[in-house]
């Protein structure tokens, strides 16, 4: 083959892109250096609410477990509340508000849920922690990596993954016993008698943990977090990142060059800390890109060095690309975009709000029979069939009576006269017909209420509206 | 992920180039890939032992797994088995229960009936729908593909209230259990067309006795003196709002014409004997019964329950007579 063709137009162009990709590609283990420093701090805090997922399913709360979704028996229990099938468009509102969040705090600030509060960032944090205080500094680690399998190898490496593993299985049980009450799964889990749907749980989520965590970690982040790649979308040129200022920072050079003191350009002396510290590799100087978590390490590193050397602070900074270009920069409330999302959140909430407060304890559905929309009676009379179906969302027993309200004038209730036991925590069916002489039938469709309530507690009661079908007049 | 995917040179080719520089490149098959092939290859032997794979198209049998633990000789068959044990172990216990019980006795089970009311639904819409209709509605034998024998309905709708046999628990099963045939001798021969006419303009009018004629034709020995039907013969109720075949006044003189199941032109009223039919169980005739009674037509027993069995007697020993109406 010849010399690579030179290339001419913006569409041969796109096929050496990779060429301008300064992302690990896989091809080395990034090993990153931990330097002190503000945002290290600020990570470590923002990373340990984590815990609350290893111990939160443990808590208890009128002798059950506090936060329990109990998929299995369809209900999700959080304290006092109980949420059954019927409301569960309250979680889709929810998993709304969540996203939001995530959205409005992208246009603002970029991506603080990647650097500090996501759990591949925590637990790859975590991992490599471990990895340092058992191999050391990033340099004794690649040493390590390199050198021939021996003894302390063996063992080093051995007792790393047995942590790893360990945190691992950690991770997948606290993730199912949010699923199913802590204390029965740890009772089966320690004799053997998880189900086959636990134990593949249970695998998955140690195998994910290890693999992901362990191995993939930046990797994860660049081809297989779809976030990632949808963050451009809510930022722009107002949203503040962790970002090189290159006006100050260029021409970079080295401070000392063959032991002469090299007269000084720019405030960059192309120390690479702030690679070095990158937990995905990236080069923060070559602009934001799809690698960076914006996870402000590289602010750390480069605020220690600029100490160093006596220049000022924020050479690589929080800050908007139209500051760094020189534009004049927006107030936070003139960011149209955000309030878009945050007007989004507040639906959202108000949605969230007015469901937790119309539950209810009782709900009534009521389907009319659709074959026959209704029955002659040999009387002459016409009778509707109603299919009753009552949620009790307390936890006790209780009967309910019936009642209607508008239909057909001089209309009976039949099987409506006893009151109905309505089990606790499912819905309970049961039926009634409602007659009515036809005479006083005077449409084809008839509007009719129909209410339950307790009969111990008539204020706790359910309506549904329903229609008295007749003949076509 | 290390593979030169657009490399520059360096990576030799196949040698030959088209196009003046088309060539290509003899590049491996990423790592991942090869292994990905290595287990899939490795899996399709597993999977053969495992499963059946060799079809036999003389006994219809085939290879069976080399029974590796818990999974050889495994058949679609077998699995269909199991998943349906699954279920008849579910429902075992109320089988088992309703066995030894009445109707009426599961009636006034609630769990029971709550049950029966679910299962009941297909053994109905098997057995039961092709005539009396979906949810027991009718059928109406009404218009030009019934133009052999319109007759309107072609067997009773199910969930009003107007019984030609009963409509208790027990008598909706002695139905099911014994069958019924309905009767009335055709008039033709009998009465003038004035006569007909007369007695089906009374008739439609919801009050038969209005014309002596009804007395005096004989037609109070099976419809009783009022008209209002007798549950042991089966005989309709010529007074309530609900038709057995047609109400409209053409349909109610071609019932009294031609009689039901009697000969040409006759209305036709059979219900098979499913006791002897063979084809539904005790138990499902028990389940119908209680399904059909809650269709919301069903009456409660009288106090003192009436033996009605002799029904069945009654109406063949009144052959003679004319029974069963419009």
């Amino acid at each position: 083959m010849s010399e690579p063709v030179k290339e001419v137009g913006s569409v041969t162009s796109i096929y050496s892109e990779h060429e301008e990709w300064k992302v690990n590609m896989g091809d080395a283990t990034v090993h990153a250096k931990r330097m002190p420093g503000r945002f290290r701090t600020l990570k470590y805090i923002t990373e340990s609410l984590w815990l609350f997922f290893f111990v939160g399913a443990y808590l208890r709360w009128n002798g059950k477990q506090a936060i329990l979704l109990d998929v299995n028996n369809r209900q999700f229990h959080i304290f006092n509340l109980t949420i059954l099938p019927q409301d569960i468009w309250m979680v889709s509102l929810l998993l709304l508000l969540l996203a939001m969040t995530l959205f409005a705090v992208t246009s603002v600030a970029s991506r603080v849920f990647c650097g500090f509060f996501c759990f591949q960032t925590a637990w790859v944090d975590l991992f490599t922690w471990i990895e340092e205080k058992l191999e050391g500094n990033p340099n004794k680690r690649h040493k390590l990596d390199a050198a021939p399998w021996n003894a302390e190898k063996i063992r080093i490496k051995l007792t790393k993954h047995a942590i790893w593993l360990l945190i691992s299985v950690l991770t997948g049980i606290s993730f199912t016993i949010w699923f199913e009450d802590a204390f029965v799964y740890w009772h089966d889990l320690t004799s053997f008698h998880l189900s086959l749907i636990e134990v593949t749980v249970l695998l998955a989520f140690t195998l994910g943990t290890y693999i992901l965590a362990g191995f993939m970690r930046e990797q994860t982040c660049l081809w297989l977090c779809p976030y990632a790649r949808i963050q451009a979308v809510m930022a722009d040129s107002q949203t503040i990142l962790p970002a090189y200022d290159m006006q100050r920072g260029e021409p970079r050079g080295k401070l000392r060059h063959a032991g002469k003191v090299v007269a000084q350009q720019g405030d960059c002396i192309d120390c690479f800390q702030c690679v070095q510290v990158c937990p995905t590799g990236v080069d923060i100087r070559e602009g934001q890109q799809l690698g960076c978590i914006t996870c402000g390490l590289c602010l750390d590193a480069c605020d220690s060095v600029m100490d160093k050397i006596g220049r000022p602070r924020g050479l690589i900074r929080y800050a908007s690309l139209d500051e760094l270009e020189g534009r004049p920069v927006k107030k936070l409330y003139q960011h149209p975009r955000t309030w878009v999302y945050v007007g989004i959140i507040l639906l959202a909430l108000g949605g969230i709000i007015y469901g937790l407060n119309h539950l209810g304890a009782l709900t009534l559905r009521v389907s009319p029979e659709r074959q026959p929309l209704f029955v002659r009676m040999s009387d002459g009379s016409i009778q509707n069939k109603y299919a009753f179906k009552v949620l009790n969302k307390t936890d006790k027993d209780l009967n309910v009576k019936i009642s209607a309200e508008g239909g057909v004038k001089g209309q009976v209730l039949i099987d409506a006269d006893k009151p109905q036991l309505i089990h606790h925590g499912k819905a309970s069916g049961f039926t009634v017909f409602v007659k009515a002489p036809e005479e006083n039938v005077k449409s084809e469709v008839t509007k009719l209420q129909f209410r339950v309530e307790n009969v111990e507690d008539p204020a706790m009661s359910a309506e549904y509206n329903t229609v008295f079908n007749g003949p076509k007049r | 992920m290390s593979d030169i995917h657009n490399s520059a040179g360096g990576v030799p080719t196949t040698g030959h180039v088209w196009d003046d520089d088309l060539a290509d490149y003899v590049n491996q098959p990423p790592k991942w890939w090869m292994l990905g092939l290595t287990a899939s290859a490795i899996w399709v032997v597993v999977y053969w032992t495992m499963y059946p794979a060799v079809p036999l198209a003389m006994s219809g049998t085939f290879f069976e797994g080399v029974g590796l633990p818990g999974s050889g000789k495994w058949t679609a068959i077998k699995e269909l088995a199991e998943d349906q044990k699954v279920l008849d172990d579910v429902r075992k216990p109320y089988e088992d229960k309703l066995k030894n019980m009445t109707p009426a006795a599961i009636l006034a089970d609630e769990e029971l009936s709550k049950y029966v009311e679910r299962s009941g639904k297909v053994l109905f819409s098997d057995n039961c729908g092709g005539c009396h209709g979906q949810n027991g509605v009718g059928t109406e034998q009404v218009g030009a593909k019934f133009a052999q024998r319109e007759q309107g309905l072609m067997a009773p709708r199910l969930n009003d209230d107007d019984w030609l046999y009963g409509g208790t628990i027990d008598d909706i099963h002695t139905s099911i259990s014994g069958g019924r045939q309905g009767m009335m001798v055709a008039h033709k021969d009998i009465l003038s067309a004035a006569e007909i006419d007369t007695l089906a303009n009374a008739v439609a009018s919801g009050n038969p006795a209005s014309t002596p004629l009804f007395a005096e034709k004989g037609c109070t020995a099976c419809h009783g003196a009022d008209g209002k039907g007798m549950a042991a013969m089966g005989s309709a109720n010529l007074t309530d709002k609900v038709w057995r075949f047609d109400g409209s006044l053409e349909g109610i003189k071609q019932t009294i014409t031609y009689g039901v199941n009697a000969g040409d032109n006759a209305r036709v009223a059979i219900m098979p004997n499913f006791t002897a039919a063979g084809k539904l169980s005790a138990v499902e005739m028990k389940k119908l019964a209680v399904y059909v009674y809650k269709f919301g037509g069903g009456q409660k027993a009288a106090p003192v329950a009436v033996e009605v069995a002799p029904a069945v007697e009654a109406a063949s020993a009144a052959e003679a007579a004319p029974v069963t109406a419009p």
